[in-house]
């Protein structure tokens, strides 16, 4: 009886899962259906708890303990500090995950596996082979693991700990493709040694090849590229989560894991889309580490001032702001709301354009801006700022160059053509806020710098746009 | 052996895949942080496997596993859905009177 409760209450938190992450779909209902699929999280813990038998003082207080760090954690974080956390969430869920693969094989090997199989035959009404929950086992301790340091290696380049550029060395692709095979030939050691010594050994040796392989596949990763790798992370830790549902053969893990995994992989196609590049290409080509040759471009850079900025301004039926990563960096939002406030008030239209891969996870422009309290009308994606550009008065480019670089339309030969951008360079006029002449990213001069209708305000971008605000305060 | 079970885990994992790719397929770009910090809290799920470890009977080795895996699957849960809950709060409309939470 007690057994049927449990798992009717399981299938309740999958439905509210499922309907939660719908309504996250969705500006309207998206907060709703956070706080639904939380409940939905509270129903699976609480049927949990009504297995019989458990120690109560560990749970209780391991609940309380990773509750406190947990709130602490999401309430001082700025919104600037984001994509850093998110991928600390990241790594937990999946050390999280490696744990539970490691407390059951501890298990399995304290009672034999013959027990071990009656126990979880009794706890979940499901009959395996040992070597399958080996192999599950193994799978959540190679994906959990990945996604752990994967997600370490993530933080500290998103944290500015590691360097954005890419870390490459000969032979780096063969060796994950060494340490992944070696990873999978321990799972099937395992599988067949189930609770002997050969077994434990290729357990152990798996746990820090798992380790070493999340290491290995982010290091070639660029910063620009972080959001595809984030989004691919975030599926991880679904996937390992869906692994450790195979090994206590429980729905709602399997369920709950696999919808993440599924997720996060759609957000990586995105990603890449948005990119016109392949998975393949991002994990593995170390895109930006190398100053490319192409894209040569005539012409000469025109600088200007905030004075200038302001005229032109002040004269704009309308505006669009084309934030990138430089805008998040300078923690300019605030400072840009205002002028959006100020160009409102003169009568402007104002608009921000974004990009999909602007900043270094997916919607990242989109968080810093409604901090500043931009309303979400105003935010614009890219397919719905590009028919009408031609006919904006001034575009600000704020920090962002991949994403308005229109050798990507017009230059076969560049790396990045064929992406979707912005299209900047058709506007009126255009000013590109920008710390120094520096190449982007990709390392590709940018023709829209060159423009016959763009300037260009060196410096700062919070004290360029100050700079243009108090212009309009005299 | 009876396989039947087994293979109902398989065909709900395998519906699942395509579940989750039909509700994330049209999301607004907008709304891809939140809808990323979202899902990675429900991948805090595990915490159902960390807490299970926790039985009466077993080992220390095995329990401190669990609760080594409890403590950190909260923190994913606690935090992951307070975090996009403050997210969310400031996707405000325009001219809604609705104050979100206090900005940290």
């Amino acid at each position: 009886m007690n057994a049927v409760l449990i798992n009717l209450l399981y299938i309740a938190s999958s439905i509210l899962f499922i309907f939660g992450i719908k309504m996250l779909g969705s500006a309207d209902t998206a907060r709703r259906g956070n706080r639904l699929s939380s409940i939905g999280m509270l129903v699976a813990v609480v049927a949990t708890l009504m297995y019989l038998g458990l120690d109560w003082g560990m749970v209780v207080g391991g609940i309380a303990l990773g509750a406190i760090i947990g709130a602490v954690a999401s309430i001082r974080v700025k919104m600037t500090g984001m994509p850093e956390l998110v991928a600390l969430f990241n790594g937990v869920g999946g050390l999280a995950s490696l744990f539970v693969g490691a407390a059951e094989y501890v298990k399995l090997r304290d009672n034999g596996t013959a027990e071990y199989l009656v126990q979880l035959q009794a706890q979940s009404g499901v009959v395996v082979p040992g070597w399958f929950v080996m192999v599950a086992i193994g799978l959540t301790v190679l994906i959990g693991g990945v996604t752990f340091t994967g997600s370490l290696v993530a933080y500290g380049k998103l944290s500015g700990k590691l360097s954005g550029t890419p870390t490459l060395f000969p032979g780096q692709k063969a060796l994950s493709f060494l340490v992944t095979a070696a990873a999978l030939v321990g799972i099937v050691l395992m599988s067949l040694g189930t609770d002997n010594q050969t077994a434990f050994v290729a357990g152990l040796i798996l746990v820090v090849l798992a380790l070493a392989l999340g290491i290995l596949m982010t290091l070639p990763i660029g910063g620009g590229d972080m959001p595809v790798v984030i989004s691919l992370l975030n599926s991880l830790s679904g996937v390992a989560a869906s692994m450790a549902g195979f090994i206590i053969l429980n729905n709602v893990l399997v369920v709950a894991g696999c919808l993440v995994g599924a997720s996060g992989i759609i957000l990586t196609m995105i990603m890449c889309k948005s990119m016109n590049r392949t998975i393949a290409n991002v994990l593995f080509s170390g895109f930006g580490a190398t100053t490319q040759a192409a894209g040569e471009v005539q012409g000469e850079m025109k600088a200007s001032s905030a004075e200038d900025a302001f005229y032109v301004l002040e004269a704009a039926q309308s505006v669009v702001f084309i934030p990138g990563y430089g805008m998040a960096v300078a923690q300019a939002q605030h400072v840009v709301k205002e002028l959006a406030g100020i160009l409102e008030n003169n009568g402007a239209e104002v608009r921000f354009a974004i990009h999909p891969v602007a900043g270094r996870m997916p919607g990242h422009m989109n968080v810093l801006l409604a901090e500043a309290d931009v309303p979400f009308e105003q935010l614009c994606e890219m397919d719905q700022v590009n028919p009408i550009i031609g006919t904006v008065d001034v575009a600000i480019v704020i920090g962002a160059n991949d994403v308005v670089n229109p050798a990507a339309l017009n230059d076969p030969g560049s790396p990045i053509y064929g992406m979707p951008i912005i299209n900047a360079h058709e506007a009126k006029t255009v000013y590109c806020l920008k710390r120094g002449k520096g190449a982007g990213f990709s390392g590709l001069e940018n023709a829209l710098f060159f423009g016959e209708n763009t300037r260009m305000l060196y410096g700062d971008a919070k004290a360029t746009v100050t700079a243009v605000v108090a212009q309009f305060g005299k | 052996m009876e396989l039947a079970p087994l293979l109902l885990l398989l065909f709900a994992f395998t519906l699942s895949i395509f579940l989750g790719f039909e509700l994330i397929a049209k999301v607004p770009s907008q709304l891809h942080t939140p809808l990323m910090s979202g899902a990675n809290a429900i991948s805090g799920i595990t915490i159902v496997g960390a807490l299970l470890a926790l039985n009466m009977g077993e080992s220390p080795a095995a329990k401190w596993f669990g609760f080594a895996a409890v403590v950190l699957a909260t923190i994913n849960v606690v935090g992951g859905y307070m975090v996009t809950d403050r997210m969310l709060a400031m996707f405000k409309k325009k001219d809604t009177s609705g104050k979100g939470e206090p900005k940290a």
